[in-house]
């Protein structure tokens, strides 16, 4: 086990090295260059000024120097300072980074809340109109997207019913119950996006599951439908649930910067999205790269874990 | 006890006249009702000067935020711009950006996976080491950071769209090609003599195609909701043109007052895209060998 997981943890290494490739990158396709295209914006500026600010992006270094540079410092936690407020971009990233953490996690246990007991539901009553309903709601959940849910569920909740409100956060420390109130709705919203892709799994794989020998075994051993469906079966069919539940978690990271958007939490994606707005080339640098580090962790612990639960996948 | 019914069910399968084409079969039922959707899309967005009631960037400041009327069956939005027309003449930008991104993913993604899949050695893990990092950004993620710095603009939103998704067409171009290029058929081909670019279009191709069709309807569905996204966040369409994201975003701010001018486009988004899984959905089910001819 542990030399699987030693395996898989170096296997991340080479991915995260071309992430970093690609977010250094993206700096360099502005098209003119970082510098010009900031001074742009305040007008006449001295050639003194320009050539410092190129210094300071290291833009009079060759190309691998500069990665090279950008990289060892990243790695050491530096990720620049703020154009804008002068601040250390990771300083800001470790002040939100908590947010978009609670919001991912939360409409994690919305997805699964949901979808595991609506495709559990929809696969024993395979054909009726339960299974038939399930499968409509799954479509519909595919086909919205979560910033529009959360737009319609601030209508319905906080417009029309005025039980929660529309924007806004309050710091979990500082007032557990309102945070809840605050991030009730996002979690909806990018939750019940990830719970229909989920249910349509779950209901896929427990018919599979339903029809294998152990199952009639378990059955025929005279166990009741009750024991059959959630040991034996479900316990089962949640194997494959895990890896897509696992990357559909990763992508919750990306959902996040909408979410957060559209319901003003100041999240990581938020930051991001700030810093595009002012061309903070160093926040946005920071917030892809915090946002695509994670998701790569994410997927390492879901390949951990899934060897964790199926011991078949560590003999691969 | 499951085998008799198989067996009936085969022979009833066997005794049915013949068996249907896959493509009829998708274009049948929720598959059909899919279609449907993406047809009146697709026209309404090509012939949209003569389906759009009115100029789609016209002001009208009287008539501003109205609900449905008769003049204006989906309102108005705060400038007084008829919603109807507007979501009419934004189907161009959502199905253009949609369709070019698919395209491009198609292109890329496609020729990378299927010659990944036919050379295997070090090509393959170039190529498949190259899928890997594109698969390490949350989608949405890298399209707002490709356009972040490369600007907005048509050009640069599919640029974005596409490369998101040219690892998913990669993989599944170089799987169904692996399973293909040791059939008897390719085999043969290459036997007679044939150069490789000769086998891979005339034998390799044809027969990986079926999964590629499929990726590609669900892909557009993909491609409209990452269009819809990065013009509400304001990356995508610029205003004054209409796209469905970019509306909601603008009818937001005015929800209070008058919910149409956000709603309706975000339904529309919802239907087409819905239009587009349950078309691909359907497609997947025709075309799959393991579930074709089944009820």
């Amino acid at each position: 086990m542990l030399a699987y997981v030693g395996r898989r943890c170096l296997l991340a290494v080479p991915t995260l090295f071309g992430v970093a490739l690609i977010v250094f990158f993206l700096m360099r396709a502005v098209p003119g260059d970082v510098v010009t295209n900031l001074v742009g914006l305040q007008g006449n500026v001295s050639q003194e000024r320009l050539a410092e600010l190129r210094r300071m992006f290291g833009l009079d270094l060759p190309v691998h120097v500069q990665f090279g540079q950008w990289a060892s410092a990243a790695v050491r936690g530096d990720l620049g300072t703020s154009l804008r407020t002068g601040r250390p971009v990771a300083l800001d990233l470790a002040l939100r980074f908590p947010v978009t953490l609670e919001l991912t996690l939360l409409s994690l246990v919305v997805a699964l809340a949901v979808a595991l007991p609506v495709g559990v539901l929809a696969a024993l009553n395979r054909g009726t109109w339960v299974d038939h309903l399930g499968s409509v709601l799954a479509l519909l959940g595919l086909s919205i997207p979560g910033f529009f849910l959360g737009i319609l569920l601030i209508l319905l909740f906080s417009l029309r019913l005025q039980w929660l409100p529309p924007a806004g956060y309050v710091p979990l420390t500082e007032a557990p119950l309102q945070n809840l109130r605050h991030m009730v709705l996002p979690a909806l919203s990018l939750g019940l996006v990830l719970a229909a892709a989920t249910a349509r799994i779950v209901r896929s794989t427990l018919l599979e599951v339903l029809g294998l020998d152990f199952v009639r075994t378990a059955r025929a051993k005279g166990l009741a439908e009750r024991t059959v469906v959630l040991r034996h079966a479900l316990r089962n069919a949640l194997i494959p649930v895990v890896t897509v539940v696992g990357l559909q978690f990763g992508q919750l990271l990306g959902g996040a910067v909408i979410i957060e958007q559209v319901f003003s939490l100041p999240g990581v994606g938020r930051f991001a999205l700030e810093g595009i707005n002012l061309r903070d080339y160093p926040q946005v640098q920071g917030a892809v790269l915090l946002i695509a580090s994670a998701f790569v962790v994410v997927n390492l612990v879901v390949d951990v874990l899934y060897a964790l639960i199926d011991p078949r996948v560590r003999y691969e | 006890m499951s085998e008799p019914a198989a067996v009936a069910s085969q022979r009833r399968g066997r005794g049915s006249a013949r068996r249907r084409h896959p493509l009829l079969v998708a274009f049948s039922g929720a598959g059909g009702v899919g279609a449907a959707i993406v047809l009146v899309a697709v026209l309404s967005a090509v012939f949209a000067p003569w389906v759009a009631p009115y100029d789609p960037v016209a002001l009208d400041p009287p008539a501003r935020l109205l609900g449905p009327t008769r003049e204006h069956l989906l309102g108005t939005d705060q400038y007084g711009r008829d919603t109807l027309s507007r979501i009419v003449y934004g189907g161009r930008s959502s199905l253009s950006v949609a369709a070019a991104s698919t395209l491009f993913a198609l292109l890329v993604g496609g020729t990378m996976g299927v010659l990944a899949g036919y050379y295997r050695g070090w090509v393959d893990g170039l190529m498949m080491r190259v899928t890997d990092v594109l698969l390490s950004f949350p989608a949405i993620l890298l399209a707002i950071a490709l356009l972040a710095f490369l600007g907005p603009g048509f050009v640069n939103l599919v640029l974005a769209i596409g490369l998101v998704y040219v690892g998913p067409f990669a993989r599944v171009a170089r799987g169904a090609v692996i399973t293909v290029r040791e059939e008897l058929f390719v085999e043969a081909s290459r036997s007679l003599g044939s150069r490789d670019w000769r086998v891979l279009l005339r034998a390799v191709l044809p027969a990986a195609a079926a999964p590629l069709i499929v990726e590609v309807t669900l892909r557009l569905a993909y491609g409209i909701l990452a269009e819809a996204s990065l013009s509400f966040l304001g990356l995508g369409t610029q205003p004054p043109a209409a796209s469905w994201g970019l509306m909601v975003a603008e009818g937001r701010r005015f929800l209070s007052l008058s919910p149409w001018a956000t709603v309706a486009p975000g339904l529309a988004i919802m239907v087409v895209v819905l239009g587009f899984n349950l078309f691909g959905d359907a497609l997947r089910d025709a075309l799959d060998p393991r579930t074709r001819g089944r009820g």
